[in-house]
């Protein structure tokens, strides 16, 4: 089946949705396609806010978000996303109001903002109250929200449809070939401009807050083009999942004053980061959190927790603000936050590296200045580089708001100066040789099996601390992965609502991101912001103040090839010179 | 009704750690629209730590007894709203719903799909007349004056009056719940009501009046017999039925 859209849009999540939106009131033709129904993103798994300079609480002014940003990703973020990002964001919080979302509100009815990590006044002084929340579901008000303006603004939706391809020719994106789960059909959307807003890949780690749907889909097919990825070895590992678990524990406890607690009581944040403390960042905090493991001074059974300690603050904080971890601790560890200490470990949370974008979401083919023309990406899938080495907490709702915005109006800016490109002559040759290629093979191979071997060793050798020797190991227990994902078994043969097919779709897809992140992490030898190596402890700027670009090798497989883009050290008002990164 | 065995413990050993396992049955309600021609319960014996959640039991089931058996599930902790399923016959999220809560050792879990939506496959059902009647409440935020340059002001206590309709996940777990849903499908339904009630209790929304015409019609509102299903299916713990006699209140006396 085919169809025709000005804009398509791959991914309802917030990111997704605010492109939708947007391209929308551009005054063209839009659908948006996503593999789940509207409102099941993992957007709505955010919980702690959105951050924004609106100075409700406390002073604050946009050089002070963009300081921090830039600070925080250890000066590996682009100073011109950080400038534009820092400005929009403060329209696009009241935007989002203006579009009823309920926010939470001061004793003066103004939208609520609280601490969170990394974010300061003057520039580093003190914490500053910059999240903007809705009690700690602000990324599920945020989903709703976006989804009731696209029903309103009557957006097309292809629900439960599955992007296999990407239709590339000449430098020029022609649309997308997607397979629909409820009949095991391929279409083909024909447009002229699509945008990829289809989130993460966190499903490589074996511990995770991501969802079992975020596979890398559309990174990985970009990366098959022999297309770029941007610094995939930088990689968040939020310091508070549930023990165990992986499930988010939002930054906005210790924002509310939360405290984390070793074994043996003692808020150890103030060795790490004696200023800021529990507010520092989150790569600085899962260090921290790792450090203190290791060295035996762990909570729980293995030791291989801290705990959280939120019995100071008034009950009806905890149970109002924090409704939502309140109820997972006592869902999934059966603890009351109100007077236990819950146990926490890090979790792999957040992909600052992905699709290439310049600011108006356009993808960049190389480190050059070449881009795909018609094809942008927002949100956690793309790299604008506004997170650099290290996302600052609030920052990745900001980022999908404001680049998802952007996306919108300027993929639906072109669209309405360009006639429709020609589709290649046979636009489904690339989908049905991906399907060819999962039915054909041995079938000995349980792919639950792979997935789990992946999940493992990734977490074990690209983890939070790295060393050369253990990815050097990885490169080749992902080619062997890959090696054996030749054979698998697709254990359901069925037309109609194939979950099976589409999860072993989504392992070759996690595969790739899991090659180029090894392969990304390995070669960047030096230490900066979530990328911490043993063997290269020290951030070196002299060499390395450069953004990673990974190839996949088309003519050597497992092989990927690595090239580097230069780093925006200036914004276009304000620029801030690298240093040292103490909290 | 047939009744199959499985094998159990093709998963590795490694990933089950020395804490007591639970030896459980989980009896599934299966239908394959291109080879059943009506459902069937199949069995499989699994062990499970008591503090699995019944997702993780039914992943296990799919990547190492039965790679086709399908259902949805997104986010594994109770936020997307994919994975509604009747849970030894209550409504339940499977991945809100610990094993030691619904089953002993030696024990059985049943699953069934929720009712009332067309069983598509195995646990998996037609949402689109649930989402039909979401649309049909104008779930989305109307205030046709101009707004102001910063937010709209808004007490914490009008804030306060959405927070238990603004946390709905739209799972399906209460309307599928309801009996008035079941025998009439027409019935917008306790989630439909509740997305409209988050709407006629926002102090800046300005629809009001629509909404209450809405919810008075021969759909709406005055199909609910408070049965309190809904109350007892949600997994966000929203009081539901309460929050349905408020729009029936407001409906009475046309206005919030």
């Amino acid at each position: 089946m085919q169809h025709r859209y000005d804009v398509l849009v791959i991914g309802a999540g917030g990111a997704g949705l605010m492109a939708a939106l947007y391209a929308a009131k551009g005054n063209v033709s839009v659908a948006c396609i996503s593999k789940l129904y509207p409102t099941r993103s993992h957007t709505g798994a955010a919980q702690g806010g959105i951050g924004a300079a609106l100075g409700n609480v406390a002073e604050d002014h946009w050089e002070w978000h963009m300081f921090d940003t830039v600070k925080g990703g250890d000066y590996l973020a682009d100073q011109d996303a950080a400038e534009v990002f820092s400005k929009d964001i403060i329209d696009a919080v009241y935007e989002l109001e203006h579009m009823g979302l309920p926010f939470s509100r001061t004793p003066e009815g103004k939208i609520a903002q609280r601490k969170f990590g990394g974010h300061t006044r003057e520039f580093g002084k003190a914490a500053v109250e910059r999240s903007c929340y809705a009690k700690d579901r602000t990324g599920h008000m945020i989903l709703q929200t976006l989804y009731q303006q696209n029903v309103k603004e009557g957006t097309m939706f292809f629900n439960e449809f599955h992007v296999t391809d990407l239709l590339i020719e000449d430098g020029r994106c022609r649309g997308v070939v997607a397979y629909e789960l409820a009949t095991g059909e391929t279409h083909t959307f024909h447009a002229k401009a699509v945008i990829l807003a289809a989130g993460g890949y966190g499903r490589i780690f074996k511990i995770t807050s991501n969802a079992l749907t975020l596979t890398g889909d559309l990174m990985s097919i970009y990366y098959r083009k022999g297309l770029p990825l941007e610094d995939m070895e930088f990689y968040q590992f939020h310091p508070t999942g549930l023990a165990k678990l992986g499930i988010l524990v939002t930054e906005g406890i210790r924002g509310e004053g939360g405290i984390l607690r070793n074994v043996d009581g003692e808020r150890f944040m103030e060795r790490y980061a004696p200023t800021i403390k529990d507010l520092a960042p989150r790569d600085i905090v899962s260090r921290s959190i790792i450090s203190e493991i290791r060295e035996g001074r762990g909570v729980g059974r293995d030791g291989d927790a801290v705990n959280i300690d939120l019995t100071h603050l008034p009950r009806e904080v905890i149970e109002g603000k924090l409704a939502e971890i309140t109820d997972l601790a006592r869902t999934y560890l059966g603890m009351d936050p109100v007077k236990d200490l819950v146990p926490v470990q890090p979790t792999a949370h957040y992909a600052m590296g992905g699709i290439p974008t310049d600011l108006n979401g356009l993808c960049l083919s190389d480190g050059n200045g070449g881009s795909i023309e018609g094809l942008y990406a927002a949100g956690e899938q793309a790299c604008v580089s506004l997170h650099g080495a290290n996302r600052l907490g609030t920052n990745s709702l900001g980022d999908l708001v404001v680049f998802g915005r952007r996306a919108g109006i300027y993929a639906a800016q072109y669209a309405r100066q360009v006639e429709f490109p020609d589709l290649p002559d046979d636009p489904q040759s690339g989908t049905k040789d991906l399907f060819d290629g999962l039915k054909n093979g041995s079938g000995k191979e349980n792919p639950a099996l792979i997935r789990k071997e992946m999940q493992e060793s990734m977490m074990n050798n690209v983890g939070i601390f790295r060393n050369g020797p253990d990815m050097e190991a990885q490169v080749e227990i992902i080619r062997e992965l890959k090696a054996r994902y030749q054979d698998v078994n697709v254990g359901d043969t069925s037309l109609r609502y194939n979950s099976e097919l589409i999860e072993v779709m989504e392992l070759g897809f996690m595969l790739d991101c899991a090659e180029a992140m090894t392969a990304s992490a390995l070669n960047r030898t030096e230490s900066r912001g979530a990328h911490d190596r043993a063997d290269y402890h020290t951030r070196d700027d002299i060499n390395w103040l450069k953004h990673t670009m990974a190839y996949k090798d088309l003519d050597r497989p497992g092989n990927v090839q690595i090239g580097y883009k230069d780093v925006a050290l200036k914004g276009f008002t304000r620029a801030f010179e690298p240093k040292a990164r103490v909290y | 009704m047939t009744q199959m065995q499985h094998e159990t413990s093709t998963a590795p050993a490694a990933a089950k750690q020395a804490l007591p396992m639970l030896h459980i049955k989980i009896k599934i309600l299966r239908f394959d629209p291109e080879k059943d021609r009506k459902a069937h319960w199949e069995t499989y014996a699994i062990e499970a730590q008591a503090g699995d959640r019944v997702l993780d039991v039914i992943n296990e089931v799919k990547w190492y007894h039965d790679h086709s058996l399908t259902f949805r599930r997104s986010c594994m902790h109770g936020i997307c709203g994919s994975d509604a399923m009747l849970i030894n016959g209550r409504n339940r999220l499977a991945c809100k719903t610990l094993v030691r809560d619904v089953a002993k050792d030696g024990g059985t879990i049943t699953i069934e799909p929720i009712r009332g939506l067309k069983v598509e496959k195995d646990l998996l059902v037609d949402m689109e007349p649930f989402f039909d009647s979401y649309k049909a409440i104008m779930p989305y935020f109307i205030n046709e004056s101009p707004a102001p340059a910063a937010e709209r002001i808004q007490s914490e206590e009008e804030a306060e009056r959405m927070a238990h309709s603004s946390n709905c996940i739209l799972c399906a777990c209460c309307t599928t719940s309801c009996p008035i849903f079941w025998v009439n499908g027409s019935y917008l339904g306790p989630a439909s009501i509740v997305q409209a009630h988050r709407f006629i209790f926002d102090s800046r929304d300005e629809a009001t009046q629509q909404r209450l015409n809405i919810m008075n019609q021969n759909t709406g509102v005055w199909r609910c017999r408070t049965a309190y299903n809904c109350t007892e299916a949600c997994p966000r713990d929203i009081p539901i039925t309460q929050l349905i006699e408020e729009v029936k209140r407001a409906v009475m006396y046309q206005q919030a």
